[in-house]
């Protein structure tokens, strides 16, 4: 019970780590009518603690490690963790910068990475189908 | 022993009501997002994605914040679920009597009708998140704009009821349900009685939390408000206190405006088939109402302010609820 139920209802919260905007575009342009996610359950909510998907925009900031952080805690188990873009992901043309604590997966681990500056809508979607899969290895597992 | 046999008759009737009201407000929630997402021409989610949602947060965790009373925040949506279904069980359902008939009266449904609005209240407060004390304000301010017309509305019914029939309960909704108001009204009173539905399929929206009256969750601007702390069962468990509300509030306005069977009246059906009849009959009035009230409004219009909503409510709602209240109670006077 419960992981195939989780795989058609993700809701997401979309946490943005000092990213320059254009990722967070990119999202909401999938959560649009034309993309319509609602067809797979997918529902963007306004608080990490409705939230099963983390997408994470940014390379992370000095100034927003901490935030970041905690939405991590505050969002409940069972969780996904999606990065967005080039910048979080390997931390992008900020590589080494020295106000960067980044990229993501050196705070916590990242499930999905979608990659590309910023990444199209389809990508985003794809990255939800491969979140699909890991759940479907998790169920595997148990 | 008529009287305990009864009563115990009823007690084995009350987890069937249970699991018909939970799985009705889930099925509507289900058509809801569907229809809604058609007329954004969009494909929109299955009608069974409610039920999923519901699976998931049950598996989710339960988290309840560091700042939070813990007794207060969990017992909160359990208050909520329980007055809901409460209702039900003094509402007339599919064309039958109410279950609890004769032990609470209209009086007793407005109040039942406020608890799960107060619980959601409560555990805002109790969540010790900003946005979830300024959501639980909202709530409280948006409940005491509709109430009053609300209250209007209600009081009319049972006035004209006791008007024409000065000896029976007027408050008990099964003279409201034997003896239809519109035609106790006549047609000066008919046009009062428009008015006064038309004040009840306004103050809908505020009642059940949906948009334009879904201020104190407003997503967008307090980051689901007095929910923004709830998590996993207790998310879950608010989120049905709203579908079975749904069910509950569009219920009573069948009760008060089509209290009709459509059999044996109109086609002619004896037993049990009759019955199965009837129970379709309320369905489809049930979704009308939900449809006219909730769905087709919430995909129409955007969200109030919070002024806006104390001003519609105060205002113009209110102005056709008294209007409606004095146009019917003069046509019912002018009937006698």
């Amino acid at each position: 019970m419960g992981i195939d139920s989780l795989k058609r209802s993700l809701w997401v919260f979309h946490v943005n780590s000092g990213s320059c905007n254009g990722c967070d575009i990119e999202i909401i342009a999938a959560l649009t009518p034309r993309y319509d996610a609602e067809r797979f359950g997918i529902k963007l909510v306004g608080t990490p603690r409705h939230a099963d998907v983390l997408l994470i925009t940014g390379p992370v900031t000095k100034q927003m490690k901490e935030e970041v952080l905690r939405v991590y805690a505050q969002t409940p188990d069972p969780k996904v963790v999606m990065v967005i873009g080039n910048c979080g992901s390997t931390g992008g043309v900020f590589y080494e910068s020295y106000n960067i604590d980044g990229p993501v997966d050196k705070l916590f681990p990242v499930d999905v990475y979608v990659t590309g500056c910023p990444p199209r809508p389809e990508a985003i979607i794809e990255g939800v189908v491969k979140a699909w899969k890991k759940l479907e290895s998790l169920e595997a597992g148990k | 022993m008529n009287l305990l046999t009864g009563a115990i008759a009823s007690l084995l009737l009350v987890p069937i009501f249970v699991v018909v009201g939970i799985f009705l407000g889930l099925l509507f929630r289900g058509i809801d997002r569907k229809l809604g997402a058609r007329m954004q021409a969009r494909v929109g989610p299955p009608v069974r994605q409610p039920f999923i949602d519901l699976r998931k947060l049950l598996m989710k965790e339960n988290m309840v914040p560091r700042h939070a009373i813990g007794w207060v925040f969990n017992s909160a949506p359990v208050i909520a679920l329980v007055s809901a279904l409460l209702l039900l069980l003094y509402l007339p359902l599919f064309g039958f009597a109410p279950l609890l008939e004769g032990y609470g009266d209209l009086i007793l449904i407005m109040y039942l009708l406020m608890v799960p609005a107060i619980a959601l209240a409560i555990g805002g407060f109790s969540s010790g998140s900003t946005y979830a004390s300024v959501g639980a304000q909202r709530e409280l301010v948006l409940m005491m704009s509709y109430e009053f017309a609300l209250a209007v509305v209600t009081v009319t019914i049972a006035f004209i009821v006791s008007l024409a029939n000065p000896l029976l309960n007027a408050f008990s909704l099964a003279t409201l349900a034997a003896l239809p108001v519109w035609e106790l009204a006549g047609p000066i009173g008919a046009i009062g009685l428009v008015l006064l539905l038309l004040a009840l399929m306004l103050v809908m929206p505020a009642e059940l939390g949906r948009i334009p009256g879904d201020i104190a969750e407003a997503k967008t601007e307090i980051a689901d408000g007095v929910l923004v702390e709830y998590s996993g069962r207790n998310l879950a468990l608010f989120n049905l206190a709203q579908d079975v509300r749904t069910i509950a509030f569009a219920a009573l306005v069948v009760a008060f405006f089509f209290p009709y069977n459509i059999a044996p009246h109109f086609i002619t059906l004896e037993g049990s088939a009759g019955m199965i009849a009837n129970a379709a009959f309320f369905l489809i009035k049930l979704f009308i109402v939900v449809f006219a009230g909730s769905i087709f409004v919430h995909v129409a219009v955007a969200r109030f302010r919070v002024d806006q909503a104390a001003k519609t409510y105060w205002g113009p709602v209110l102005g056709i609820a008294l209007v409606g209240m004095a146009l019917a109670i003069f046509g019912a006077m002018m009937v006698i």
